[in-house]
């Protein structure tokens, strides 16, 4: 008797031992994931900016600031080759080789300063404008010799300074990793996401809804539940291809645009909040129907007064999972073409784009070394938008149900 | 007729223990009768007063029976045949009682006619006092059995009685206006036949509560022997 | 097949029956649940049917708001009257039936919303208020109808499942009562109840019996015997006996009603 008494605590033993253990094991990987991204994306985050002393009354641009209120701004800018200007002055001040200390659209930012206050034509400025990539990468300890040595130089001068990238979270992708940014593809990422949402969830809910209520138990809803249990488990890549052979080569939609991306990943999500939402609405008591159906209801009324709500929850969880995945799916979209060279963000859901995702890909596909920390910076970016999403349908699903 | 017992096992002893009590005490009622005639008869005062003193155990028995039919009715619930059965027990053990008090009652009577010599009535007496302690079994029988065609029979025993005690009032009555010596023991044998007429009036009514409980109805108005208060016209 | 034995009502009860069912059977696929049921459901008493479990009383009662219908493979034949209205009829709209014949179930299901909602969920499916002030006097009126007014009075915000298993019974009658029905089914409202709750429901029927017509279904027999005034034995799907429940518990006429009620059964 003894004996077994001490067996079984041991086997308890062992057993809250062993469950304490996949605990930390997952939790480990887990840790190990963020901290190799955060640590390799914080990077990205900053860049190093040199200064630049312009003499604007001396140098060559001829600009009118008369000009710039007007209408005729934009070309009055073309026109002023603020570029070379910027050229000029970078290798007065850092010798032949000072313009390639500079960023590739680092006079874009001198042309913001003028547009800003154009009362800065008239005398001198320190403006500090955005390092080239390889001076970049030298100063965060990763460059090559060259760059190492130029980057000391400077230094001495106290001509460096390194500051938080403010352009990666607002412009598109650029050729010159220092000018990269993802908003181009967050904003893609959310158009497609909004398009997925629209038609995913009315659809999946109400097949949900007409599976569980409506639909005779026979043969073909049996099919059509093993269909749908199928559809879930199918490789993102198989979306892909239907997407590329109805949407675009069938229906002639826009390649590449969100409304097409948006499409192809409803079809994958659909499956997931039907599985979901048909779970939710099986767990409803038997006995609240009954309840309702007994007080007058009709079918329709007891459904949406009584059953959604209380299957709000569920649908809600299978929702969240299925718009996690579709977040972070990169091989359909591959294929539907969304993987091209974006700068500007799109305009709407018909215009060019791409996503997170495929963003991360493509920089990680890139030589230069500068790209490196800006892949993690993404998959940092894209991290976050993910808590995001999962912390709004977790306070959904939270708050729906603390009423009951 | 109750043909399967209870679910529960104990309702059922219950029950058994509540019939074997009336027939226990419809035994000794009955008994009490046949010796309080016997010592009439044979005059002896002996078996008179053990009549009187056996009467005590009658009594017991009624308490015993009353306790024993109120616990049943709050623990068990009786029902329909049950209750009826349950509640007649309860009438028919005061009913018994009393017939034990008239079989007192007549032995107590003994003494008082000891001392007189031959009296012709007293021959009557015997063969009434038979028929009354025979309705008593009857019925008593017809209870334990559930039986409401043997209730019946009992009732129409009745008027046998009846008359007996009619024919017995006319005979002391001339026994009385023949000799005046006459005048106290015929008054006391006629007592004695009256409360012999009194136990078969209650035996009958034994049988009416024996026959609601086993058949649910009333038994109609019995027919009744010839007025006997018009009998010394 | 026994007989069924009506008794002579009663000069009384010389009104027409609320409900009636003619020959009512009830199919599970190719079960036979419910075996040729004719009974009259009186408009003044409250009529309970009792049985040993599985007999079929609940899916009769079921029956009489067409509750089956939710039951995919399940037949009703014969017919049932709600004032001399055929309720199977293509023409009887399933949601007014409902509505004009209540039910209350066993377990105590109040909706998850607050108690105002659950009690004003039905007049407003229904439109029978034409505003908020209506509302709060139909609600007002329900739960004082139900006893359970003064308890809830304060708190009609708070959740219907926040409330106790008794004080939930009599929100789901007060749920019921608020359509304004004139029929009401309780299948077996008390036995999850505890005695003293189960007190209360029983007086509050006593109460609602001169107003609704009431039908209840129960496996407690001493409860049948308190509650209602007819009383229908129904034994695998056939009704044995139906009558004044006075006669049922005292004198009954089938020697089967006898063994039940006596504990001879089985």
């Amino acid at each position: 008797m003894e004996q077994r008494l001490k067996r079984r605590y041991a086997a308890e033993r062992r057993f809250r031992l062993i469950g304490l253990g996949a605990i930390l094991l997952s939790a480990g990987f887990l840790a190990l994931l963020l901290f190799t991204m955060v640590s390799n994306g914080a990077r990205g985050f900053t860049r190093t900016e040199v200064r630049l002393d312009i003499d604007f009354a001396k140098s060559a641009i001829f600009l009118d600031p008369a000009a710039l209120r007007s209408a005729n701004a934009r070309a009055a800018l073309a026109a002023a080759d603020i570029q070379g200007a910027v050229q000029k002055a970078a290798e007065a001040q850092y010798g032949a080789q000072g313009a390639r200390l500079l960023s590739d659209t680092a006079w874009l930012k001198v042309q913001g300063s003028i547009e800003d206050d154009p009362s800065i034509l008239t005398r001198t400025a320190t403006i500090w404008l955005p390092a080239a990539s390889p001076i970049d990468v030298a100063r965060k300890g990763d460059g090559d010799p060259e760059a190492e040595r130029v980057n000391a130089q400077l230094d001495s001068r106290d001509a460096l300074r390194t500051r938080l990238n403010s352009d990666f979270l607002t412009v598109g992708d650029a050729t010159d990793p220092a000018a990269v940014g993802v908003w181009a593809a967050f904003k893609g990422s959310l158009l497609t996401m909004l398009v997925t949402l629209a038609l995913a969830f009315p659809v999946g809910v109400l097949s949900a809804v007409y599976l569980e209520e409506y639909a005779p138990r026979n043969r073909w809803t049996d099919l059509i539940e093993v269909s749908i249990n199928n559809l879930a488990a199918v490789p993102s890549i198989i979306f892909g291809l239907l997407g590329l052979a109805v949407f675009l080569n069938t229906m002639h939609l826009p390649r590449s645009a969100p409304l097409v991306g948006g499409l192809t990943l409803a079809l994958m999500t659909m499956p997931v909040i039907v599985i979901a939402g048909r779970n939710a609405i099986k767990s409803v008591p038997p006995s609240i129907r009954d309840a309702a159906l007994g007080v007058g209801a009709s079918r329709v009324q007891v459904v949406y007064h009584h059953v959604l709500p209380l299957a709000l929850p569920g649908i809600l969880t299978g929702t969240i999972i299925g718009m996690a995945r579709a977040l972070g799916e990169t091989a359909p979209l591959l294929m539907i073409g969304m993987r091209a060279f974006i700068t500007t963000p799109p305009g709407g859901f018909t215009d060019p784009a791409t996503v997170l995702p495929v963003q991360i890909f493509l920089w990680s596909d890139e030589v230069s070394r500068g790209f490196v920390e800006k892949t993690s910076a993404a998959i940092i970016v894209l991290l976050v938008f993910l808590l995001a999403m999962n912390g709004i349908a977790i306070y959904l699903r939270n708050r729906f149900e603390r009423r009951w | 007729m109750a043909t399967t017992g209870h679910t529960l096992k104990a309702f059922d002893d219950d029950l058994n223990r509540l019939r074997a009590s009336i027939a226990e005490m419809g035994g000794l009622a009955e008994a009490a009768i046949a010796a309080a005639m016997r010592a009439l008869v044979e005059r002896d005062g002996e078996s008179a007063r053990a009549v009187v003193a056996a009467d005590k155990r009658i009594d017991l028995l009624e308490t015993e029976i009353e306790t024993l039919a109120v616990q049943i009715i709050a623990l068990r619930a009786p029902m329909a045949d049950d209750l009826r059965e349950v509640v007649a027990a309860l009438k028919i053990a005061g009913v018994v009682e009393r017939i034990g008090d008239y079989a007192k009652n007549i032995a107590k009577r003994v003494p008082a006619i000891e001392e007189s010599s031959n009296l012709k009535p007293l021959s009557l007496l015997p063969e009434m006092g038979r028929i009354v302690a025979e309705m008593v079994r009857t019925a008593l029988d017809a209870f334990v059995a559930r039986d409401s065609a043997k209730a019946v029979q009992v009732c129409e025993r009745d008027r046998a009685v009846d008359d007996f005690y009619n024919s017995i009032f006319r005979t002391l009555l001339t026994f009385m206006m023949e000799n005046p010596n006459n005048i106290t023991p015929a008054t006391h044998l006629l007592f004695v036949a009256k409360n012999l007429e009194r136990v078969g009036d209650h035996a009958t009514n034994i049988a009416e509560m024996v026959y609601f409980a086993a058949s649910g109805e009333h038994l109609a108005e019995r027919e009744r022997g010839a007025d006997p208060t018009r009998a010394g016209d | 097949m026994v007989e069924v034995e009506k008794m002579e009502m009663p000069a009384e009860a010389a009104a027409p029956p609320k409900m009636r069912a003619s020959g009512v059977s009830v199919w599970y696929g190719d079960k036979r649940a419910i075996d040729d049921v004719s009974i009259d459901v009186g408009q003044e008493h409250v009529t309970a049917f009792i049985g040993p479990s599985g007999c079929g009383k609940s899916t009769f009662l079921r029956t009489l708001n067409r509750m089956n219908d939710t039951i995919p493979n399940a037949r009703v034949t014969g017919r049932i009257e709600l004032d001399g209205d055929d309720i199977y009829a293509s023409n009887m709209d399933v949601v007014q039936l409902r509505a004009r014949v209540g039910m209350v179930f066993q377990k105590p299901n109040p909706f998850p919303k607050s108690i105002f909602e659950n009690v004003a969920y039905g007049p407003r499916i229904h439109g029978l208020a034409s505003g908020r002030q209506e509302l709060d006097a139909i609600v007002e009126r329900s739960l004082k109808r139900a006893g359970l007014w003064e308890e809830v009075k304060d708190r009609l915000a708070e959740s219907g499942t926040a409330l106790s298993g008794g004080q939930q019974q009599r929100l789901c009658i007060a749920r019921a009562i608020a359509v304004d029905p004139e029929v009401i089914l309780m299948d077996e409202p008390c036995s999850a109840l505890d005695p003293i709750a189960t007190a209360k429901i029983e007086e509050l029927i006593h109460e609602l019996r001169g107003r609704y017509a009431i039908v209840i279904v129960t496996h407690n027999m001493q409860q049948a015997a308190r509650v209602s005034q007819r009383t229908a034995f129904f034994h695998l799907g056939e009704l044995i006996e139906y009558g004044e429940t006075s006669q049922i518990f005292t004198n009954p006429r089938v020697e089967r009603t006898k063994d039940y009620i006596t504990g001879r059964y089985g």
